[in-house]
């Protein structure tokens, strides 16, 4: 098998008043996939997820990237591995304009130029907003100022995208056209989620965590038709849904 | 929608000075604005000068009467404290409209209001023809320290967001009746003015964890300016080179 693009093992957290975070979480994801990460709020996603680019140091257990184990001396080179868009992106487009936001990541890491430029034009074409290049991200539509911070983050080129609640607070059409930007990406995805039809929509797997570990992993069909299994994790289809079966 | 007026100083257009490179027109505008100062109060002629100048800067760059008057509005509170100041000053009197006015009070009076109006419009005439990113960008091309132009930049950027959460907040209290009529009521203002702070101070957290995951090591990346022709220079610097002529010859002929 591949070597996976993200290998959590054992992990554990505690923060510092001693609340355990996490406890025990494996997962593996591989090239080219797109997972969806679900759980309720206060399950431990969140925390997970700022583990896998060295924000959180393990306290226990290891994280891998691709190989690379993450360290002190490797935080900056997992950090251009993994790309995370932020749920609020008010808090990650903080330069005058959009164009010099996507460039904040690659010019990190020491882009200049030509390349630079190739780089920024092709993550603001990919999430469709080169037109938006010149304007100050507070001009901006929620929808817009969204796939900007993922124009942003894919600008480095990461092995795997990893998108906090990227539905939140969209309307109908903006949460459609993100649905089309991501899928249209080849890049691996963990997508951490309370829409569950958005993650039916977009993940072939899912993984449920609860209380800080994971609490169940398998294909996204059965993990939403199992309904005691959404009961137990205070996970909810929206009413009038239902997962099809033998797709 | 909310933010407008963060640009409410600035006015598109596409006119000679809007073109110009920001660093150029900051730089004159500094430039312009000492020699104003260094002006002798007594040369009344210089000031009408530099008042032509501006003026006719204004109307090059399509700014309109209603744009620089209601921008001038800002100095009234100076002009007030400025046109007491006659009162209260002590020395030789003058009789103006039967009023004994102080003769040093009244040239006091006169080199405030001058040299603040003529401030205020150089840089009403600058920030109405340069966005602000290109101010920004100008000061960096001016070699402002980097740091300085990224705190500078974060102001503005979260100026709208942080004012933004203030007016949702206060929307959220009229709707649950919150009338304020005098002082008293003032409280829940205060309160929400310190849960703004801790909010924005929980945001400033979450920005640095977004800036870290893209490789920020606490060096702010150097941004590519455009550098200005020898011809824009030129060009602008002209005008603070006539200023710092006026004032070269007001002290002169003194």
């Amino acid at each position: 098998m591949s070597v996976p693009t993200i290998a959590v093992d054992g992990l554990g957290f505690r923060y510092p008043d001693g609340t355990a975070a996490l406890r025990g979480v494996d997962l593996h994801i591989h090239p080219g996939e797109r997972v969806a990460l679900l759980g309720p709020n206060g399950a431990g996603k969140t925390t997970l997820i700022l583990h896998m680019n060295g924000i959180h140091m393990p306290q226990e257990g290891t994280v891998a990237v691709s190989g690379l184990q993450l360290a002190k001396d490797t935080v900056m080179e997992v950090r251009r591995r993994v790309g995370i868009v932020f749920q609020d992106p008010d808090d990650q487009l903080f330069m005058p304009t959009v164009r010099e936001d996507v460039e904040f990541g690659p010019r990190n890491l020491g882009l200049t130029g030509g390349e630079l430029d190739a780089r920024v034009q092709s993550a603001l074409d990919v999430m469709e907003v080169a037109d938006l290049a010149d304007r100050p991200p507070n001009h901006l539509s929620f929808g817009q100022k969204r796939r900007v911070a993922i124009a942003g983050v894919l600008a480095m080129e990461p092995s795997i995208l990893v998108l906090d609640e990227p539905t939140s607070n969209l309307d109908p059409a903006s949460r459609r056209e993100l649905a089309e930007a991501l899928l249209g990406l080849d890049t691996t995805q963990l997508i951490v989620t309370h829409d569950l039809p958005f993650a039916y929509e977009m993940c072939a797997r899912a993984v449920v965590m609860d209380g800080g570990t994971i609490a169940a992993a398998g294909a996204t069909t059965d993990v939403l038709s199992d309904t005691e299994l959404l009961r137990q994790h205070r996970l909810e289809l929206p009413y009038g849904f239902a997962i099809r079966d033998g797709s | 929608m909310a933010g407008g007026h963060v640009h409410a100083l600035y006015r598109h257009g596409d006119t000679l000075l809007h073109r110009l490179r920001p660093q150029v027109k900051i730089a004159a505008a500094f430039l312009f604005v000492f020699a104003v100062v260094a002006t002798p109060r007594e040369a009344v002629w210089a000031f009408l000068i530099y008042a032509a100048i501006l003026l006719s800067a204004a109307t090059s760059a399509r700014l309109g009467v209603g744009f620089v008057a209601t921008r001038m509005l800002i100095e009234v509170p100076f002009i007030i404290a400025a046109l007491l100041i006659p009162f209260f000053s002590d020395g030789e009197t003058v009789a103006v409209l039967g009023l004994e006015l102080s003769r040093t009070g009244l040239w006091d009076m006169w080199n405030i209001l001058a040299k603040a109006t003529l401030g205020l419009l150089t840089s009403v005439v600058l920030a109405g023809t340069t966005d602000i990113p290109s101010m920004l960008r100008g000061f960096e091309a001016l070699r402002v320290p980097r740091v300085l132009t990224a705190i500078m930049g974060f102001m503005i950027r979260y100026l709208d967001v942080v004012l933004g959460e203030f007016r949702r907040m206060r929307v959220a209290m009229q709707s649950r009746g919150h009338n304020p009529r005098w002082l008293g009521h003032a409280r829940p203002y205060a309160t929400s003015a310190g849960l703004i702070f801790v909010r924005s101070y929980e945001r400033g957290e979450r920005v640095y964890l977004a800036m870290a995951s893209r490789g920020y090591d606490g060096h702010m990346p150097p941004q590519a300016g455009d550098s200005a022709p020898v011809r824009q220079w030129a060009m602008a610097l002209a005008v603070p080179a006539a200023a710092w002529t006026i004032v070269a010859v007001a002290w002169v002929t003194l």
